[in-house]
């Protein structure tokens, strides 16, 4: 088995070599492979369609792959689910909260999911809260705080079990543009930690230069790098139109 | 011990949030009670019931249709459960309990034993509503109910699993409802004796003999007595791990499939 040896495979924070998937016989991902360094921070551009959401069910588990596949930190999804799904954490697209609950009961409640004790929640949730600057907003129900406030709770949420890879589907949708950049900000700053993160967007605004990119078109890897050497001189938006033709 | 701990987040999610939900609990008591003060009132004169088991005595009507609105109660709550399964999935809190590190039959188990547990609170306060109206039963018939309900809740619970695995969006669920709980309800013992239901119609009465429904009735009818139907009871433990293995196999993740042709 592949997840017994060292390899860079098993270095990496997430290594997907060799992912095929289609969708009733229509092919959905290609030949998909690529590797996620720990700390670095990277992005998963495509236009809409181009396979990322199909990616991201199969990185969490949603959508089984097969042995060898998908590698979270060296434990095969394929093979053993629940422990490469220990060693991350996922921001899906759509809200994953009840509104009509408490921040606190809703991040307890996926403490709780996690297996982690009572008082290790209770530490880790006033610890998440503070870095948030949300301390005091513990007892108000989620419907309560505004798109910005809800986002940053669940990747704070996604981070209570400590995960070494997060994992984040579209997370700026809905939002304003001073919530965007400041969400952007904050998991940038991440992987200042040693946080790996794959961040899924068709925006391209919210990448820097230093970061990795892997462009998803059709299903396939079109491209992938630092963005600041795949792009040149070309402005990123430029180079992403001109790779993905009129599907931007 | 750790899984404990997710199956009772699990567990007190789906309380608190049904006890938030006023009109929730309030629209389940309500059914039931229609039920028993109406239907069973205009009814009562309609039908004429003889003694069977576990009956030692002539009744009334209301006292014979209290397991079968016990039984609605369970049935609804089972439906209601596996509903909010089908809007867990579309709102993403689902995909949330299912990328949580443990086995997904465990977690699916932990759901249906939350819904249940929501389930018996709803008969609890029923069946207070009916004693003070003067359906009693006595203590010990009282506390033998309890693992019938529980089983019969764990059963009907299992059922609406199963079911929301299959059903994609909140609109199709309308139709299941329609189609499941209306015949399982009418086609049980839960309103009528069977022996009523062979004079109309034998082959009716072999349907409702098969449906798991008149089996969990049944099991919750006895126990109110202090008996155990062990026919009923095994039908209904049957029945429910019929229904959790369906839901546990409609539930397993997809596989990648490559298109044809290729790798």
């Amino acid at each position: 088995m592949r997840s017994g040896s060292r390899s860079p495979l098993n270095d990496a924070a997430l290594a997907v070599s060799g992912l095929n998937h289609a969708w009733g016989g229509k092919p959905a991902l290609r030949d998909v492979s690529f590797t996620l360094a720990p700390g670095r921070f990277c992005a998963l551009l495509g236009p809409n369609g181009a396979g990322k959401s199909t990616l991201m069910a199969v990185l969490t588990g949603l959508i089984r792959p097969a042995p060898g596949v998908v590698l979270v930190a060296g434990q095969d999804m394929g093979c053993a689910p629940r422990r490469a799904l220990a060693g991350m954490g996922v921001v899906f697209q759509q809200p994953t909260y009840d509104l009509d609950r408490s921040v606190a009961a809703n991040l307890h409640y996926f403490a709780a999911l996690q297996g982690l004790t009572r008082a290790e929640a209770d530490r880790r949730i006033a610890e998440a809260l503070a870095r948030l600057g949300m301390a005091e907003r513990a007892g108000e129900k989620v419907g309560a705080l505004n798109g910005g406030h809800r986002r940053r709770m669940e990747i704070a949420r996604a981070l209570l079990h400590r995960p070494r890879l997060l994992l984040l589907d579209e997370p700026t949708v809905g939002l304003d543009a001073p919530a965007r950049a400041a969400i952007t900000a904050h998991v940038h700053d991440l992987t200042a930690e040693g946080i790996a993160v794959l961040w899924a967007t068709h925006l391209v605004d919210e990448l820097r230069d230093s970061d990795d990119l892997v462009l998803l078109h059709r299903g396939q890897v079109a491209a992938a790098g630092q963005v600041g050497a795949v792009r040149g001189a070309q402005p990123l938006q430029d180079w992403f139109l001109a790779q993905t033709g009129a599907a931007a | 011990m750790t899984a404990l701990r997710a199956a009772t987040a699990i567990l007190t999610r789906e309380v608190a949030r049904f006890l938030t939900q006023r009109e929730r609990f309030f629209a389940a008591l309500v059914r039931p009670l229609v039920w028993l003060f109406v239907f069973a009132a205009g009814f009562r004169a309609a039908l004429g019931l003889s003694i069977i088991p576990p009956y030692k005595t002539y009744i009334t009507y209301e006292t014979y249709i209290a397991p079968g609105l016990c039984g609605m109660i369970l049935l609804f709550a089972g439906m209601q459960s596996s509903l909010s399964l089908v809007n867990d999935r579309e709102s993403g809190t689902m995909r949330l309990m299912l990328t949580a590190p443990w086995p997904r039959w465990f977690l699916l188990g932990a759901k249906l034993v939350a819904g249940a547990a929501v389930a018996l609170l709803q008969v609890a306060a029923f069946l207070a509503i009916a004693a003070a109206y003067g359906i009693r039963f006595s203590p010990a018939g009282y506390l033998a109910a309890i693992p019938a309900l529980v089983l019969a809740g764990l059963m009907l619970g299992a059922l609406g699993l199963f079911l929301s695995s299959r059903v994609r969006q909140l609109e199709n669920f309308a139709g299941v409802m329609n189609f499941v709980i209306f015949p399982m309800f009418f086609l049980s013992s839960a309103l009528y004796p069977l022996w009523k239901m062979q004079e109309s119609s034998p082959l009716l009465a072999m349907i409702c003999r098969a449906n798991p429904f008149t089996h969990a009735v049944e099991l919750v009818r006895f126990a109110l007595y202090g008996q155990v139907n062990l026919p009923a009871l095994g039908w209904t433990v049957l029945a429910g791990g019929l229904f959790f293995a369906l839901a546990v196999w409609g539930y397993e993740p997809a596989r990648t499939r490559p298109a044809r042709g290729e790798g």
